[in-house]
């Protein structure tokens, strides 16, 4: 089940970043269009950690921090942020004597990432279709 | 409503894009693995040198059997331990992924193996291992990382050329393939790749 959303998720990512102007499909206005926009994740570093955990089980924070290529200090301060929403959780054990802290999408992170796709691909039809 | 707002719109879809296919990516390809396993052919073939394949068939394939035989379990082992120091499972995700796509052409070069040998087509051997080989390898590095895909494509390029070269050079090509691309491909991923 998880792993359809999260590859139904990287096919909207797909999709919407091809997307071509077939017409305005959105019917709200612009500014309701650009205005519901979830801060959350529309943070860069905040983005990532979401999309990275959408294809992947759970990830460890020395995981995200060289996939996303930023410091520890980012890291923690915006998976923090996102657990903070509820869009993360996160586990922290031992792995021999090295502590090991690991993430996890929750299934809220997950239909943020959706409505923020959805919400990136009405960007695109509204202005590509004006 | 500006372009730029729909331009920054798809340019936020191509981050989400690349970091789930960069997330998604299976990093533990060991590059010591490689090199152990080119170490493992290069002594397979010198203990099967170029005349042995028509000289001795059944020896010449007992000594690549047993070759594949130690490689396969040492690269795995290797594997495993390269995966544990990353904290990554072998069992989902990326590495699951991997897998799934590396096995079918080891199976079909399973199956052509045991079907040449039945028909006495020895000399079709080795261009079968290598080409299988590396299409095994480049499936599996599609979800790697990038030398692993070359590395599966040049494979193929040594198994199509022995099907059209005199047997003691089969050999060769064998040794430069399980050797020699095993060897190169190990130390540069070794040296980029962590490990």
């Amino acid at each position: 089940m998880a792993k359809q959303s999260s590859s139904a998720a990287a096919r909207r990512a797909e999709r919407g970043a091809r997307a071509t102007p077939v017409g305005l499909r959105a019917h709200k206005g612009d500014e309701s269009v650009a205005g519901a926009l979830d801060k959350i994740i529309h943070e860069r570093i905040r983005l990532g950690i979401v999309s990275a955990l959408a294809v992947n089980e759970r990830l460890t924070f020395n995981e995200l921090k060289q996939l996303l290529n930023t410091s520890d200090g980012n890291v923690s301060v915006h998976a923090r942020k996102l657990e903070d929403a509820g869009y993360l959780s996160c586990t922290k054990s031992f792995d021999g004597r090295v502590p090991k802290t690991e993430y996890k999408l929750t299934a809220a992170g997950r239909k943020a990432l959706e409505r923020y796709l959805s919400h990136m691909e009405a960007l695109i039809i509204a202005t590509r279709g004006k | 409503m500006s372009t730029a707002l729909g331009d920054r719109a798809a340019d936020n879809l191509r981050f989400i894009r690349d970091t789930m296919a960069r997330a998604g990516a299976f990093t533990s390809v060991s590059g010591s693995g490689m090199i152990l396993v080119g170490v493992l052919g290069i002594l397979a073939a010198v203990a099967a040198p170029p005349l042995l394949i028509a000289a001795n068939p059944g020896e010449f394939i007992a000594i690549w059997f047993l070759a594949a035989l130690l490689g396969g379990p040492l690269s795995w082992l290797m594997i495993r331990r390269k995966a544990a120091r990353a904290g990554q499972s072998l069992l989902d995700g990326s590495a699951r992924r991997f897998m799934l796509a590396f096995a079918p052409g080891l199976a079909a070069g399973a199956v052509l193996t045991f079907a040449f040998i039945a028909a006495r087509q020895i000399s079709l051997l080795p261009g079968t291992w290598l080409t299988l080989y590396g299409a095994s390898v480049t499936a599996g590095g599609a979800l790697s990382v990038k030398p692993v895909p070359v590395m599966g494509a040049l494979f193929i390029v040594l198994g199509a050329v022995c099907f059209f070269v005199p047997p003691f050079v089969q050999s060769i090509l064998l040794a430069a393939g399980f050797g020699g691309l095993h060897l190169a491909f190990g130390f540069h991923i070794t040296r980029h790749y962590g490990g």
